[in-house]
């Protein structure tokens, strides 16, 4: 039996720096919005400051998302609606393609940043007036909606790359599940980097670092599947010039997984009384995990063009 | 109307369309739509002084490339093939070729290769929501209410 090898033979979408920085950006947004679901579901009040400092966060990193797409247009900036509105003269309406996840994700980051918006303006009056705009169950009810939008917003920019006939892209199905599980990673460590010197939110630090550890493993076991599918495509070779970036990749997700293990331990020996012991590791891993989880995105996007 | 997100260029598998960077919009050959509106055929086919490059009615090409290939088959050139005749690539081209090699030795995708960019959303999305389902999961494991802190 003859092996399967994939041939491409298109030009590149040239998706470069601005669309990076958004998959980057999104990807933190949208984890961070669901941590911030998550940590208010934990039942545990002194989650809460984490969980509104989450949906705070997730504020400038979702507005800087559009301002990137449309930047990505270039010249032709100021028709960025057209990816909304067709305004074919005699067919005009709303542009939506279920089978298109740039449609789709339009769309869904249109949905995300109204969440985004209520989620954050209430954090930011709770935290002034100790009340939201919304009382807590319907707000938990609003958090897990979004939260689900959040899913999606994170994980299609991954299947966008794989919807196509780009070599590496679309040899593998794995990238929507391996953007989700970076991105969860990568504002886990945010939350961690913003949290440390807050003492009302110290509680949840070991318990970020302890997710994010979770969502590391994940996001290993996906990256093994990733080379797996595309070296079975034979474009493998297409990734060789960019280990440099996968080797920063792998090191945020070690840097994650060390960092979980200490802190399951120190809860195990009696809580979180030795935070402030763990303050700098919490600087070196969350930067390393950012890094990261910027370079993978890279090693992915680059490889292909 | 074209607002330049180049997705269009990540899916042709055949790598004719690209960006116009002065418009900012995607291009590709239109068999030079003006003309066939005026009557005309493509300027191509007008100008193609070995008549290689011909434009008319589908029906009529497939049966003079059918007689071409068995023209070529009974000189002896049996690697010669018509690429896109069949309904192998993309259930059939409207624009076809005579080759004298494989499809890939003139940058087109074979049968094996010619899929659908499609052919990716259940795989990525099913994916991605195995991924979101452990990743919950985990979550949960992690901000579990414990009784010290």
């Amino acid at each position: 039996m003859t092996r399967f090898l994939a041939e491409h033979f298109v030009q590149s979408p040239q998706w470069t720096w601005y669309i990076l920085f958004y998959f980057f950006f999104a990807g933190l947004a949208a984890g961070a919005y669901v941590l911030g679901t998550l940590l208010r579901f934990s039942g545990d009040p002194r989650d809460e400051p984490a969980a509104r400092i989450a949906f705070l966060v997730c504020f400038p990193a979702t507005v800087i998302c559009p301002v990137l797409l449309t930047a990505d247009l270039g010249v032709s900036w100021w028709k960025f609606w057209h990816m909304m509105v067709d305004v074919t003269p005699g067919d005009t309406g709303l542009n939506f393609k279920y089978w298109s996840p740039m449609s789709v994700g339009v769309w869904g980051l249109l949905v995300f940043g109204f969440f985004v918006t209520v989620s954050a303006f209430d954090a930011w009056l709770s935290n002034r007036r100790s009340a939201g705009i919304v009382p807590m169950p319907l707000n938990r009810a609003f958090n897990v909606l979004g939260a689900v939008v959040a899913i999606f917003i994170a994980s299609y920019t991954g299947v966008l790359l794989t919807v196509s006939n780009q070599p590496v892209w679309s040899d593998t199905w794995v990238l929507g599940g391996l953007f989700l599980a970076s991105g969860l990673s990568g504002s886990a460590a945010l939350l961690a980097l913003l949290i440390r010197n807050r003492p009302d939110a110290g509680f949840s630090l070991g318990r970020l670092h302890q997710a994010d550890g979770y969502f590391s493993v994940l996001e290993l076991a996906l990256i093994v599947v990733f080379f797996i599918t595309v070296g079975a495509a034979g474009t493998l070779a297409r990734e060789v010039p960019w280990l440099p970036l996968w080797a920063i990749a792998v090191a945020g997700v070690a840097g994650s997984l060390v960092e979980a293990r200490g802190h399951l331990r120190m809860q195990t020996a009696g809580g979180a009384g030795t935070v402030a012991g763990v303050r700098l590791d919490t600087v070196v891993v969350s930067v390393l995990v950012l890094l990261g989880v910027l370079a993978l995105r890279a090693a992915v996007i680059f490889s292909a063009q | 109307m074209c607002n330049g997100c180049r997705n269009c260029i990540a899916a042709c598998p055949y790598g004719v369309i690209g960006i116009n960077q002065q418009t900012g919009t995607a291009h590709k050959c239109t068999l030079c739509y003006d003309r066939l509106q005026g009557g005309l055929e493509p300027a191509c086919a007008k100008a193609c002084p070995t008549q290689s490059i011909q434009f008319g009615p589908l029906a009529e090409l497939q049966q003079a490339a059918d007689v071409r290939l068995a023209a070529l088959h009974s000189q002896g050139a049996t690697q010669a093939q018509l690429y896109g005749r069949d309904d192998k690539v993309y259930g059939g081209l409207n624009a076809f070729f005579l080759l004298m090699d494989k499809p890939e030795t003139y940058g087109l995708p074979n049968a094996d290769n010619a899929k659908l960019p499609s052919r990716n959303d259940v795989g990525g999305y099913l994916t991605a929501a195995v991924t979101a389902v452990l990743a919950v999961i985990a979550g949960l494991v992690a901000f579990r209410r414990r009784g010290t802190g």
